[in-house]
């Protein structure tokens, strides 16, 4: 059966979401509503330009001369795994072409109950690398600032370690916010429960998707925060990578 | 003297010496410089660690040199004007950087008597030449004005004697433009690695043999015309002996060793900028060829690699300061001072073999050691064969620097071998076996609007092309657009073409590049160069009629002005067949016509896609275009996509421009994109590697040309603001074509590269 899934949009070249160069798949629709959120048109679950997995891969497959042995594509959105049907299909087809898959997803759909879990379990099977958001160590912070509560998705990340899956968790450094060094601390020690992270990142906060909420008749609550200073960041690097 | 058939020039011991340790055969008894480089050079697979720092004469010298460059600036562009001397190979005694200096220079030799003085050149255009002078607040001699006005006719006059008043009015409007007929038309570039291998003796006697040869039974105009031509050759080795003299140098014989190899192969240079002032002066493809000298001594012990790191380092210095005297309207059209030292390396030999030296290294690290610089246009023959720790580097120097370009060996070699030269921005040529006349460029989107117009000009209410029915529908129809702009297109290109026959006859009858062919094989072949600006804005327009409705705005004059564009069209630059084809089709519609015309001297013609900065001020004479750019707006340079028009990513763009067929576009096709650091990787290491991965992609799907920068739009608009801060002294970036210093492009030219560029980072 070929399904169709909600594009939010593509971009042919991607450097820093995952390996090498990368083909970029933003699916439409996200239940988070992070209040740093630079892609804001991409939350409503039912807006997006529908296509098929086949017509995505040859789209991305255009790009193939250009990955060299690492790249491949990346699925991000919104939230990918919001879409997970479309998205089992997606990576299915794509390792039937032999692309190198990545997902990018802050885990907020993940739960250990049918029928989304064995879904997600076949999902790992045919992901090669999942590059995972860590907003906030602490479950408050974390409601308050994306509106939902983090256990499931730190349970994922456990889960993905479990299963020894390759991951890259990121981590938006907000100031005031996600930058103070107890909280960094926290998330290096859970970082350290893991078995299977390569990788640790930290991307500046920006305000470059703050007209988007405008466009979407929100407030922007972040509109006096200024990116991060280059010390902090260096901070935060430091201390997640366990280096402090 | 007499030539049987069979002379070759007696081999002295003095040349044995010279050769000693060289292998092959063939280019010992005839001047064949590709042989001598297959049967020697050495591979070298290995990264950049032998590198060597600049020494303290190279700091010197380069410091001294960034003082003058400054105070040049600081004199709003030009340092200082010749006015009494007519600029010749002999015509000045020997001139340094500092005369203070003068023995750190390990290769000499300057354009005057003076570095960075600007030579007066006047066999272009008199008028031109003094404009030049006048400009920067410099009186020529009045004798020499009369003497060049009066008895001596110059290039200028005798074309303006020429042209129609049709070609006039086609010039006047800018529906062709950028004609080479006021200054040199560059693009002939010597081989001046002969210099260094035969030695001037061998050269003279070379050419003394094909002067002898030529036309004796049959004294046609051809012939006369070549004897006439060889013998001015030969008067130019002469000349270049003499030359070499007042340096304190005897180039009779073959170079002995690197240092000399160097500096026998920059004097053959430096005759052709002291006698021509064409638009693009290429060195051409000497890196490989001097590895050779520099790998001999290397093995004999008489060089070390802080020895051979300053040889390359001095040449390049050099390069840095060739000077033109250039007229406003030219600076606009080419901005910053270019005049395309452009110098190759790497590719792939015939034989499978890469060509990838020790000395590629060193040419690229003179941007680390020395800072980056717009000349020498280095440029990069890439290949995906090339070794890895080779392509690294250049990506390495590209992220750090933004100074190179790269060019497809793997199109260009099935045409040109592997002994060719970039003679222009993107254009090869075979080195010392063929020359290109540079042609310029027809603006195919002011023949478009002709086109919907019936051939009258918009900005001027002149009819300048044929009198064709105009449109008059309410809705532009695809089919009749199509149909009209095929015929106008026919008309252009016709025309252009008689043009430029017209200003190559002139130019070689009295600016003949006399030093330059002199380094060139006697019966060469010959380009056509022409060439197509607007490009992306004619698909894009072509697009919109046929995908979406165009409704044309008209004047009070029924003149099509403007458009309103209902409903949305795909664009060139996303990988979308739609647009591309079409792309393709005005390609090769364009190559056709040109191939349906006599040109001159049984030249081949050819066509690029190739605007330089030129964009801008074409752009300026064109009105809107029914794509939706508005009347006066820069166009997009070369074959790039039109500013805005790719949504899907840097590859999709990419993907798009590599589907033109180099095979119609012989002279090139330009495409020049710039990365922000970030949106390359995160660490140097991941932006060398994603670099090197677009350039393997793009190239081995058949793409031409890609000039790199890497940088944000942040940098740039600081830039323009604060111009005096010493960190964007040599901030250089690539625009269609050529390096250039940030600082050294118009007010108007900053902001199109800051617009295009804020576009990409979004």
């Amino acid at each position: 059966m070929m399904s169709e899934g909600r594009i939010h949009s593509i971009e042919s070249f991607g450097s820093v979401d995952g390996p090498g160069v990368r083909f970029l798949i933003f699916l439409q629709g996200c239940r988070l509503r992070c209040r740093y959120c630079h892609n804001a048109d991409t939350w409503r679950t039912d807006g997006g330009t529908l296509m098929s997995a086949d017509e995505l891969l040859d789209k991305a497959e255009r790009c193939r001369p250009y990955w060299g042995k690492s790249g491949g594509i990346t699925v991000s959105g919104g939230e990918p795994l919001l879409q997970i049907d479309f998205l089992l299909e997606l990576l299915r087809k794509a390792k039937q072409r032999g692309i190198n898959t990545c997902i990018d997803t802050a885990g907020q759909p993940f739960t250990r109950k049918e029928p989304f879990f064995p879904k997600f379990e076949e999902l790992c099977t045919l992901c090669d690398l999942f590059l995972v958001d860590i907003k906030h160590i602490d479950p408050d912070a974390h409601k308050s600032l994306t509106g939902a509560y983090n256990g499931n998705i730190l349970d994922m990340l456990s889960y993905l370690s479990d299963i020894n899956k390759p991951v890259w968790i990121r981590h938006v450094l907000v100031p005031g916010i996600t930058d103070d060094d107890e909280a960094l601390h926290k998330t290096r020690g859970f970082i350290e429960t893991l078995q299977n992270i390569e990788r640790v990142e930290v991307l500046p906060y920006h305000s470059m998707g703050a007209y988007k909420w405008k466009e979407l008749g929100v407030s922007y609550t972040l509109e006096d925060t200024q990116p991060p200073a280059a010390d902090r960041v260096k901070n935060a690097e430091m201390i997640l990578n366990g280096l402090k | 003297m007499t030539f049987e058939t069979g002379v070759t020039f007696p081999v002295t011991k003095e040349m044995e010496h010279a050769w000693r340790g060289f292998t092959g055969r063939k280019w010992r008894e005839d001047v064949n410089v590709r042989e001598f480089i297959q049967s020697n050079y050495t591979m070298y697979d290995g990264d950049e660690s032998f590198l060597e720092a600049p020494t303290e004469a190279t700091d010197k010298l380069w410091g001294k040199l960034q003082e003058l460059q400054k105070e040049e600036r600081s004199k709003g562009g030009v340092l200082e004007c010749e006015t009494e001397i007519v600029s010749s190979l002999t015509g000045y005694g020997p001139g340094y950087i500092d005369e203070s200096m003068k023995n750190l220079e390990k290769v000499v030799g300057l354009q005057t008597d003076k570095p960075l003085k600007r030579a007066f050149m006047p066999y272009g255009g008199i008028k031109m030449a003094v404009q030049a002078a006048s400009t920067y607040g410099y009186t020529v001699n009045q004798d020499l004005v009369k003497i060049f006005t009066d008895y001596h006719k110059t290039h200028n006059q005798a074309v303006f004697d020429a042209y129609t008043p049709e070609m006039k009015r086609a010039r006047h409007s800018h529906v062709i433009t950028g004609l080479p007929d006021t200054y040199g038309r560059g693009r002939i570039v010597g081989d001046y690695r002969r210099v260094a291998l035969y030695g001037l003796d061998y050269l003279i006697f070379t050419k003394e043999k094909d002067l002898f040869y030529c036309g004796g039974r049959n004294m046609s105009e051809e012939h006369v015309r070549l004897r006439e031509e060889i013998a001015e050759q030969i008067r130019a080795l002469k000349g270049m002996k003499q030359m070499a003299e007042i340096y304190g140098f005897d180039i009779s014989a073959p170079a002995k060793n690197a240092k000399e190899a160097v500096q026998w192969l920059y004097f053959g240079y430096l005759a052709a900028i002291k006698t021509q002032n064409g638009a693009a002066m290429s060195v051409g493809r000497i890196s490989t060829f001097l590895d050779i000298y520099i790998q001999r001594d290397l093995e004999e012990g008489t060089l070390t690699e802080k020895e051979a790191q300053e040889l390359i380092d001095h040449l390049v210095l050099k390069f840095r300061m060739v000077k033109f005297a250039r007229i406003p309207s030219y600076n606009e059209l080419f901005s910053g001072d270019p005049v395309w030292v452009t110098l190759e390396m790497a590719g792939i030999g015939m034989d499978g073999r890469h060509m990838v030296t020790k000395n590629d290294f060193r040419f690229l690290h003179t941007l680390e050691n020395m800072g980056p610089a717009p000349e020498p246009n280095l440029t990069v023959l890439w290949s995906s064969r090339l070794p890895e720790a080779f392509k690294k580097y250049a990506a390495k120097i590209s992220v750090n620097t933004s100074s190179i370009q790269y060019e497809n060996d793997c199109v260009m070699r099935p045409v040109w071998g592997d002994d060719y030269s970039i003679c222009c921005c993107v254009s090869a040529t075979q080195t010392g076996k063929e020359i290109q006349f540079f042609g310029a460029r027809a603006n195919l989107a002011k023949c478009l609007i002709y086109a919907l117009n019936g051939g009258v000009d918009v900005a001027t209410g002149e009819q300048v092309g044929p009198e064709i029915a105009p449109i008059t529908s309410e809705y532009l129809n695809y089919d009749e657009v199509m149909h009209k702009f095929n015929a106008m297109m026919s008309w252009l290109v016709e025309l252009y073409v008689n043009t430029l026959n017209l200003i190559h006859y002139m130019h070689d009858k009295y600016y003949y590049e006399a030093a330059e062919m002199a380094l060139i094989d006697t019966y060469t072949r010959r380009t056509f160069a022409t060439g197509i600006a607007g490009f992306s804005h004619v698909v894009d327009s072509l697009c919109a009629i046929k995908y979406a409705k165009v409704k044309p705005i008209r004047n009070d004059s029924g003149l099509i002005v403007d458009y309103e564009i209902e409903g949305d069209f795909p664009r060139y630059g996303n990988d979308d067949e739609r647009a591309d084809s079409i792309a393709i089709w005005l390609l090769k519609a364009f190559m056709k016509k040109v191939r349906e015309h006599h040109t001159y001297r049984h030249s081949e013609p050819t066509t690029s896609i190739l605007t330089i900065t030129s964009n801008v001020v074409y752009g300026k004479a064109t009105g809107a275009t029914p794509d939706g750019r508005k009347a006066h707006a820069p166009f997009a340079p070369g074959a790039n996509p039109s500013y805005g028009a790719e949504k899907n990513g840097l590859l999709a763009s990419l993907n798009s421009v590599a589907k033109l067929p180099y095979e119609y576009a012989l002279d090139g096709i330009s495409n020049t994109q710039t990365i922000s650091p970030d949106a390359l990787g995160h660490s140097l290491e991941e932006r060398k590697d994603n670099l090197w991965h677009i350039l393997d992609g793009y190239f081995d799907q058949g793409a031409h040309h890609l000039n790199v920068n890497v940088f944000g739009v942040e940098k740039l608009r600081d830039c323009m603001e604060h111009p005096e801060k010493p960190e964007y002294a040599n901030f250089t970036i690539r625009v269609s074509g050529y390096a250039v210093k940030f600082i050294d492009l118009t007010r108007e030219q900053q902001l199109d590269v800051i617009m295009r560029t804020e576009h990409k980072t979004l």
